[in-house]
């Protein structure tokens, strides 16, 4: 893969694996230990989080120049905390069972230093166009991540995955896995292989 | 009884580090020696403690009469944020020494989802004011404990041969999952 940096595709491609916010710059670990015991929370979660993620970066990048950089992380919460009460709303009404099911962690998208990560990085000195591509990345590589470790959890814990049976009757679920431990457990091995596979593609 | 119950249950059972995952970013960020670690979780706990109070009176005198309860995360925010900088200027003026062992750690505050989970579990669970108050301690309790138990363990692992690839943050995440297994030998009390 040809990855020239600068171009309007590598601001979206950096966030699934160069800069992906959780494996290699370590943000957001919150919801993601927290909210991975099944593939679906993970799904939810991501795409909660992107909504919130792509909107602020929008509207914070249109305010960049008038926003005053003395009190712009006061400004920033604000807004994000706005989305956030959109999307929690949303999901309460649309989708009862989810938002149930993530409770607090909904609000708590707030205080994701993904997205304050990003508005500080990226939003507040880009324009809108590739403020949204670069936020489509990180929601993406988010939700890579997520998933991955969501299914993970979700297969070898209760032997389901986006709840189909698919282990068979013989499987003895590993109730530590969608247990808080597991989550710690598979998300130290899941960086550990990104780093691995780095490591060989450095030494290429 | 019942308040000896949430504060143990805020600080040991349920450990808002283990198993809330609440806190990482400075659980995985500042415990790497003990000394840090202490001033930290002594920081979290003295904000945490004051932002219960805070956000309890905001919620229950202001958002519940005025029937506003949705601007409820917007201002819980602006309330920390604003908090841990009123927190900041009052040590420096009251304890010198205070503010320079804190240093960094005061501001950085501000992002620690602990604190913002703190306050949405209060109303969620519905606490009344003293119940508030004593999560509110027992969470930092919690926090401080947890963090320094990991960074004793990862002063002792500096020592040790990790394979590369675990180096940072791949072993600190299998450890801190060794520790919450051992924390929830405490879910039957």
């Amino acid at each position: 893969m040809a990855r020239k940096k600068n171009t309007l595709a590598y601001e979206v491609i950096k966030g699934i694996w160069d800069e992906n916010p959780v494996t290699i710059s370590l943000l957001g670990l919150c919801p993601t230990l927290a909210v991975t015991n099944s593939a679906m929370n993970g799904l939810a979660m991501s795409l909660a989080t992107g909504f919130v993620l792509i909107c602020s970066s929008v509207i914070i990048s249109l305010l960049r120049k008038v926003i005053p950089p003395q009190v712009r992380i006061a400004g920033y919460i604000v807004i994000i905390a706005t989305f956030v009460t959109i999307a929690d709303r949303y999901l309460a009404a649309f989708f009862p069972d989810i938002s149930k099911a993530l409770g607090p962690y909904v609000p708590l998208i707030v205080v994701n230093c993904i997205i304050l990560g990003r508005q500080e990085a990226f939003s507040s000195k880009n324009n809108p166009g590739r403020a949204v591509l670069d936020s489509l990345g990180m929601m993406i590589g988010f939700l890579f991540v997520l998933i991955i470790l969501g299914g993970i959890r979700e297969i070898l814990g209760s032997g389901t995955f986006f709840g189909f049976e698919i282990m068979g009757s013989w499987f003895v679920p590993w109730m530590i896995m969608i247990l808080p431990p597991g989550a710690f457990f598979t998300l130290g091995i899941l960086i550990a292989l990104v780093n691995l596979i780095n490591e060989k593609r450095a030494k290429g | 009884m019942n308040l000896i119950l949430i504060f143990i249950a805020a600080a040991i059972v349920n450990n808002f580090v283990l198993s809330y995952f609440l806190g990482i970013c400075p659980f995985v960020g500042v415990s790497k020696k003990v000394s840090s670690a202490v001033s930290m979780g002594l920081a979290v706990t003295f904000v945490m403690t004051i932002t219960a109070i805070v956000t309890w009176l905001i919620y229950h005198q202001i958002l519940v009469p005025f029937k506003i309860e949705i601007l409820e995360y917007v201002s819980f925010i602006l309330v920390i944020a604003s908090l841990v900088q009123l927190v900041e200027m009052f040590i420096r003026k009251i304890s010198k020494p205070l503010y320079e062992a804190l240093g960094i750690y005061l501001p950085l505050i501000t992002t620690n989802c602990a604190i913002l989970g703190l306050a949405l579990f209060s109303v969620l669970r519905e606490y009344d004011f003293i119940e508030s108050l004593i999560f509110g301690l027992g969470a930092g309790a919690g926090f401080t404990l947890a963090l320094v138990i990991m960074a004793g363990i990862r002063e002792e692992l500096e020592l040790a041969d990790v394979p590369k690839v675990f180096q940072g943050a791949g072993i600190t995440m299998i450890v801190a999952g060794c520790l919450a297994m051992a924390f929830m030998g405490f879910a039957g009390i």
